[in-house]
């Protein structure tokens, strides 16, 4: 029983830390697919973060917030996307540029803005998306295991928590089954077979990149309103180049990247748990230790795993027909 | 899509016209599609010169000219892929721009790529689909096309895998699937650019009787072959193409194979030398119970067994996708081989292409662009691939692009490859002359064999009689050497032996001498012959 609970408040905590992860790697599997790297993924959620955290604190609700959120970050990705389908530039450069942009633009602001040390101010619970609980949880509560598995694991989370749950489906049956998808794939294999097929490639391109925006912007909203009560400071902490690392070892496909994303969200639960805890024969653990793991483990399976993996081939190649 | 006057573009007239009927036709008149002084600069290359064509509608219209000649621009800019420079398109009489391609479809203009524009990892259905899907969703889509493409394959006999990614299928049907792809769209023009170049004759029949029967319906076609012999067969006119001008029209029946071919190189093309064979040496290349698999396992060549001795050519005929490739590529060393052995100069060699260089084997990949070259690259480095630790090309880390530039340019300059520039980025040379390099790559590095595919694809009539004449002098020089192509005359025309495969089985070898076609036609179609042996004498 203790280790039933143990479980599952690990396997909780990773579904509240797998979420944001798992909306930008959907987010960056729509570029990619379409042939456009997407090193930026952090800094648009960081961007929607920020203005989430911005707008909410203003407005008082977390919904206007959601709503600035995806309008940033679908700004940011129109930006990229000026930058490399209309004018063909490197797609990292391009990508490194809007982190770094993003990364000082956010903390400036905040302190010119709210004088708090690059913070946004502390939003109160009714601007903040809070987790909800299922009906008949409480009585539930009884039984054993389900009642566990019930009330802990499915309910209790957030709004986007439980998007998230429906954006991994409703992805994939974008991408396998309707006309938007199968052009995505295509552009990001040969964009000349989609150009002679009569199809606008920086069309489908943009189009993905809205795509994207709008996942990261779920993302960051994420962090700032539901996981956190405002923006901080650089708080995407390189979850961004995390999902990124998710969404190769998944081989650019939805489950299988939502997979690792899992598995990434997982091994940070531990790292929480395993903190100040002491292992039999190594005594305490060092908290920087447990910390590294999930990036240890990003660098070992992208190292020893991916070579199988086939990226779109047609990526990071700008879209030109003439010499 | 706009057009200028301000009308929609009326669509190509359907009465049919007798075909090679000397007047220009449709319902008001005008030819289905006029080019008017149209001019295109790649940079430096003026790759058409005030261009002037007329194609009257329910006619086939053939189109030849050299390699470079500038026949897949001019066609690139009738299907709005690229823009001209100056000039004019009229559809029908009415004067068009095309912005992009979608604007070409949307007046029904359909277009076969010589390169072809497959998404490799989607299959025949999802290719043909792409862009023509008709519904949001892909399910119905889907059963649509594959019911279409049903109907297209039963009544044109193009037969391809449905359900496999095209980028495992073999280069013959591959082109067939950008030939469905295109009559999928059902096109009122129809351009096809070297739609042949790797379909077997049986094949080729089956894609002029399509031709002759769109026509007949009033569709109107251009055709784009360097087979002279084709433009006799299947077109009504002809327009001769130089240096980016045409410079030319006939009709057909007007005219002959000589004065076409002339009217083409400005120079008659003498009859090829077939040289004096040596008598056969030692075996140079031994295959001995070979069978190979594909990634998924099936077996593509069964248990084949033959060897080819020093001074002599073995032709591979048969219909594309009956293994041909997979063994060609398995003697290359770029496929293991599952089981059997192959011995080099009675040596065995390890699947790998590398070893096979050092033993003397140079290959000539079947697709260019898939195997051959890196279209990115500059010339001279396409031209160095795998050859790069030549100490001719610099020692140790180094590379000396200098000796690198001169030796391409040579060997550019020997194979006629235009411009015979080492700086030009391989995507930029046309077709044929990318060929043209790459034989030139790999023709002489064999020392002891020389394996081949498809070596003339896409090249001119003077090109094809100078690569031909340089297989001889090799055979002559005591060369081994296997081919594969699609074109039987080629085969027949170089070869001392011809194997024929079917279903992945070598159903005998006959000396080239005694290979009537009907024979190999038979042998093709998967009937052994009792007669024919099996294996060399
Ligand atoms: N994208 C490009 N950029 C620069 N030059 C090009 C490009 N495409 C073609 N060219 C040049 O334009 C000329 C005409 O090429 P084109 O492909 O039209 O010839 P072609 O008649 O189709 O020849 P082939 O029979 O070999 O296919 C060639 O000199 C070629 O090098
Ligand atoms: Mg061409």
């Amino acid at each position: 029983m203790e280790i039933l609970l143990a479980a599952v408040v690990v396997l909780d905590s990773t579904l509240r830390l797998a979420t944001p992860l798992i909306l930008a790697a959907l987010a960056g599997l729509f570029s990619e697919r379409s042939g456009i790297i997407d090193i930026g993924l952090e800094g648009k959620m960081l961007g929607a973060a920020f203005a989430a955290g911005c707008v909410a604190a203003v407005t008082g609700s977390a919904w206007v917030g959601l709503t600035a959120a995806i309008a940033a970050s679908v700004l940011l990705a129109l930006l990229h996307g000026y930058a490399c389908i209309t004018h063909r530039g490197n797609q990292v450069v391009s990508g490194l540029a809007i982190n770094i942009l993003v990364s000082g633009l956010t903390a400036f602001l905040a302190v010119a803005w709210f004088a708090q040390g690059g913070r946004t101010p502390q939003l109160p619970d009714s601007a903040r998306f809070l987790s909800m609980e299922w009906p008949g949880a409480d009585v539930l509560d009884a039984v054993p295991i389900v009642g566990v598995v019930y009330g802990e694991l499915l309910s209790g989370h957030n709004v986007i928590v439980y998007l998230t749950w429906l954006a991994v489906p409703a992805v994939a049956l974008a991408l396998y089954r309707t006309r938007f998808g199968l052009r995505l794939r295509a552009v990001g294999e040969n964009p000349f077979a989609v150009d002679t097929a009569g199809v606008s490639v920086s069309g489908v391109r943009y189009r993905a990149l809205v795509c994207a925006g709008v996942l990261c912007g779920l993302a960051g909203a994420y962090l700032a309103l539901a996981q956190s009560a405002g923006f901080l400071r650089d708080m995407t902490a390189g979850k961004g180049y995390i999902a990124l690392a998710a969404l190769i070892f998944g081989n650019w496909r939805p489950v299988p990247a939502m997979l690792a994303c899992l598995l990434f969200g997982c091994l940070d639960a531990v790292s929480i748990r395993l903190q100040g805890a002491s292992l039999p024969g190594l005594g305490e653990v060092p908290v920087q230790l447990v910390q590294a793991l999930p990036y240890v483990l990003t660098v070992v399976l992208l190292a020893g795993f991916v070579g199988r993996g086939v990226a779109p081939k047609a990526i990071g190649v700008p879209y030109t027909k003439e010499g | 899509m706009t057009t200028s006057p301000t009308e929609p573009v009326p669509r190509t007239s359907r009465s049919a016209i007798p075909s090679g009927d000397e007047t220009v036709t449709a319902a008001n008149g005008a030819p289905a599609v006029e080019l008017r002084a149209v001019d295109k600069w790649f940079g430096q290359v003026h790759a058409n010169r005030r261009v002037d064509l007329s194609v009257s509608s329910g006619t086939v219209h053939g189109i030849v000219g050299e390699n470079g000649a500038g026949k897949t621009t001019l066609m690139n800019i009738l299907y709005g892929f690229y823009r001209a420079d100056r000039g004019q398109i009229l559809i029908a009489g009415k004067p068009v721009v095309f912005r992009n391609s979608g604007d070409a479809i949307a007046t029904r203009i359909g277009m076969i790529h010589q390169h072809f524009m497959l998404v490799e990892t989607f299959t025949a259905v999802e290719n043909a689909m792409l862009g023509a899907e008709g519904s949001p969703l892909l399910g119905p889509a889907g059963r649509r096309a594959r019911r279409k493409l049903a109907e297209l394959e039963r009544e044109f006999g193009l037969q391809v895998p449905m359900d496999v990614p095209v980028g495992e299928l073999p280069v013959g049907q591959q082109q067939r699937v950008e030939i469905l792809k295109a009559l999928y769209r059902g096109a009122d023009i129809l351009v096809l650019d070297e739609p042949t170049s790797v379909l077997s004759p049986r094949e080729v029949e089956g894609l002029f009787r399509i031709l002759r029967t769109l026509a007949g319906r009033g569709k109107t076609i251009i055709l784009i072959t360097h087979k002279l012999a084709e433009i006799m067969a299947a077109t009504d006119r002809v327009s001769v193409m130089r240096s980016g001008a045409v410079v030319a029209h006939r009709r057909t029946a007007d005219t002959t194979v000589s004065e076409i071919a002339e009217l083409m190189v400005g120079r008659q093309i003498r009859p090829a030398s077939r040289g004096v064979p040596v008598e056969p040496g030692r075996s140079l290349l031994d295959v001995d119970r070979v069978t190979v698999r594909d990634s998924s396992g099936v077996a593509r060549v069964h248990d084949v067994s033959f060897s080819v001795r020093a001074g002599e050519i073995v032709g591979i005929a048969g219909v594309a996708g009956n293994g041909q490739s997979e063994l060609l590529e398995a003697l290359a060393g770029l496929r293991p081989v599952a089981t059997g052995r192959i011995l080099v100069d009675g040596e065995p060699a390890v699947s790998d292409s590398r070893d096979r260089r050092r033993r003397g084997v140079a290959h000539v990949p079947e697709d260019r662009r898939r195997s051959g070259l890196v279209m990115p690259f500059r010339a001279c480095e396409s031209a160095i691939l795998g050859y790069h630790h030549d100490p001719r090309y610099g020692r140790g880390l180094r590379l000396d692009w200098p000796a690198v530039s001169s030796d391409t340019r040579g060997r550019m300059e020997t194979f006629d490859v235009r411009p015979a520039n080492p700086q030009q980025r391989t995507a930029e040379l046309s077709g044929g002359n990318q060929q043209k390099l790459m034989l030139a790559r790999e023709v002489e590095r064999a020392t002891k064999v020389l394996l081949v595919g498809q070596p003339t694809r896409g090249v001119d009539l003077g090109g094809v009689e100078f690569i031909h004449d340089r297989i001889r002098s090799l055979r002559d020089a005591g060369k081994a050497m296997l081919l594969v192509s699609a074109n039987l005359d080629e085969i027949l025309d170089l070869s001392d032996w011809v194997m024929v495969m079917a279903g992945g089985r070598i159903m005998g070898k006959v000396p080239a001498g005694r290979a009537a076609e009907r024979d190999l036609g038979l042998l093709m179609g998967g009937v052994r012959k009792s007669d024919v042996p099996d294996r060399a004498p």
